[in-house]
């Protein structure tokens, strides 16, 4: 079970939290002139990364607010939430354990809080 | 050599203490150049390689494996087999499924151990029975054998059940008597060992790295033993389809998640059919050894860490111990997570792409295992004659600028 950082109201347990998949996903622009496929990669495709994913939570049973996140989906190590309105993090700031795409990482899922 | 299994060569190498087994397949070196190479060596990839070779007459063909055979979903799931399914395009290939299993362990001469001990849906409220009643109006129309059940039925088909006493009572359910549990590691190991004996090579400890594509044609795969070139290229790699995808540069409408099952400590026989209820949130079977089989729901997020979190079976326990009071008390021996590919509209991709010769088997999301002969068997007719078979022809890739989804979300057997 993960803790998660809200950035309004601090570490709480996940059982607050709802997950509210991939962050930063953009309506396409023109949408008069784009056709089906676009629209339908919009609305069906979302990334799924092994490794590090931006995604949003929202704090269901707390204050309710939506955060973004910075998770790695290989170990489910959070490295970062923030608020919607400050600015995304780059990736390169952290590093990914998965050495090959579709490979495991050294240490294993949840393992790394004791490895800290 | 052909290996074949009776009471005789069970008897004969018991008399030698059972040294003499032959192994069940190869372990070759990969070629250079095979005209299919299916990444995904569980019952899926193992099955389309099978029928490839059967079926289309190809021989050159490997399948490549980053652990070991059934090692990923083939071997972490319920093992439930049924083809109650509420549209024509699903029913169809759950039912071509089913009815392959019906004929497996003599096909292969080798005990895949399917029992079809029936398959029980839950109701647990109004609009339960009405969607309940449906789907099997609708599986009637099919030729699906599928009825409704009393609460009386139900109580005497599985008297341990409590279906009063409890917040959502029990008040009747669907049942398919063909529906039933299959043994998982002999699906793979029984495909894998007669598509080796047709000249497929099965190469275990081979993660593919990428999919190399040229001007839109597949070239081959960059793996963990080197570069293998190849004329058609299948992915069946489940939860880590949509990661190989990726580097081939196609984007497919998956996510992936955990999806958690248990087993119980062995016990006596109690329960003898599959019950699996959507509303409540669980789903029990007995293993031969006489394990309870439990299956539970996936994680809300996307992971890959194949554990899953912990309010998953919890929320499973406390439905289990309220509709079965007397397994309140038995210990739990192993739980363990696998990494489902699930699709928006909770219905697999069967289907070639934009890149000549590359194809996809996925999103098969929590319920690939009562597929794995009929999703091989049309995958194998899709990649040999670059267009799919009747059966998997709404199950293309389209579908998602179409529209036209085959939304199983209802007959996904719990909600997850």
């Amino acid at each position: 079970m993960l803790i998660i950082n809200c950035p309004y109201c601090g570490p709480r347990d996940q059982s607050e939290f709802s997950n509210g998949g991939e962050a930063h996903v953009k309506r396409p622009d023109g949408s008069k002139e784009i056709g089906d496929r676009e629209w339908g990669e919009y609305v069906f495709i979302r990334a799924n990364p092994k490794g590090l994913f931006y995604e949003r939570w929202v704090h269901t049973h707390g204050c309710r607010k939506w955060f973004n996140c910075v998770r790695d989906t290989s170990t489910d190590e959070i490295l970062v939430t923030y608020k919607l309105d400050e600015k995304k993090p780059n990736l390169n700031n952290f590093k990914s354990v998965v050495k090959t795409p579709s490979g495991e990482p050294e240490v294993g899922s949840g393992n790394f809080t004791v490895e800290k | 050599m052909k290996k074949k299994y009776s009471i005789f060569s069970l008897a004969k190498n018991a008399l030698s203490g059972h040294k003499d087994w032959q192994k069940m397949w190869r372990s070759p070196e990969p070629r250079e150049f095979y005209d299919v190479i299916i990444i995904g060596g569980g019952g899926h990839g193992l099955g389309t390689a099978y029928y490839l070779a059967k079926e289309h007459g190809l021989k050159n063909i490997a399948v490549i494996e980053k652990g070991w055979l059934g090692g990923g979903n083939t071997g972490r799931n319920t093992t439930i087999i049924r083809s109650n399914y509420l549209w024509d395009d699903s029913a169809h290939l759950y039912e071509h499924s089913l009815k392959l299993w019906e004929n497996l362990s003599s096909e292969l001469n080798y005990n895949v151990m399917f029992s079809q001990r029936g398959v029980m849906n839950l109701a647990h409220n109004e609009h339960d029975i009405k969607e309940i009643k449906r789907r099997v109006s609708a599986n009637n129309l099919n030729g699906i054998d599928s009825f409704w059940l009393s609460k009386e039925e139900i109580q005497k088909k599985v008297p341990i059940m409590n279906t009063d006493n409890l917040r959502y009572p029990v008040l009747g359910a669907s049942y398919q008597p063909r529906g039933g549990v299959a043994r998982h590691d002999a699906i793979a190991w029984g495909f894998a060992m007669r598509a080796d004996e047709m000249g497929v090579d099965i190469i275990q400890n081979c993660e593919a790295h990428q999919i190399r594509t040229k001007n839109g044609t597949i070239e081959g795969v960059e793996t963990s033993k080197g570069f293998l070139r190849a004329n058609k290229v299948g992915v069946v790699a489940s939860g880590h389809t949509g990661v190989l995808a990726e580097s081939a540069g196609i984007r497919l409408p998956l996510q992936s998640k955990p999806l958690q099952a248990l087993v119980s400590e062995p016990i006596k026989p109690i329960i003898d059919t599959v019950v699996m209820s959507s509303a409540v949130h669980a789903y029990v079977s007995q293993s031969d050894k006489g394990e309870l089989v439990i299956g539970a729901g996936t994680d809300s997020y996307n992971s890959f860490t194949q554990r899953g979190g912990f309010n998953i079976i919890e929320d499973t326990i406390r439905a289990m111990v309220e509709l079965y009071p007397v397994f309140g008390k038995m210990k739990m021996l192993r739980q363990w997570g696998g990494i489902v590919d699930i699709c928006p509209d909770a219905s697999p991709i069967i289907s070639k792409c934009d890149i000549d010769g590359l194809f996809f088997n996925c999103g098969w999301g929590t319920g690939g295992f009562k597929a794995t002969p009929g999703s091989a068997n049309v995958f194998a007719h899709t990649i040999a004659k670059n267009e799919p078979h009747q059966i998997n022809s709404a199950f293309n890739l389209d579908r998602f600028a179409s529209g036209r989804l085959v939304d199983e979300h209802g007959a996904a057997a719990v909600a997850h």
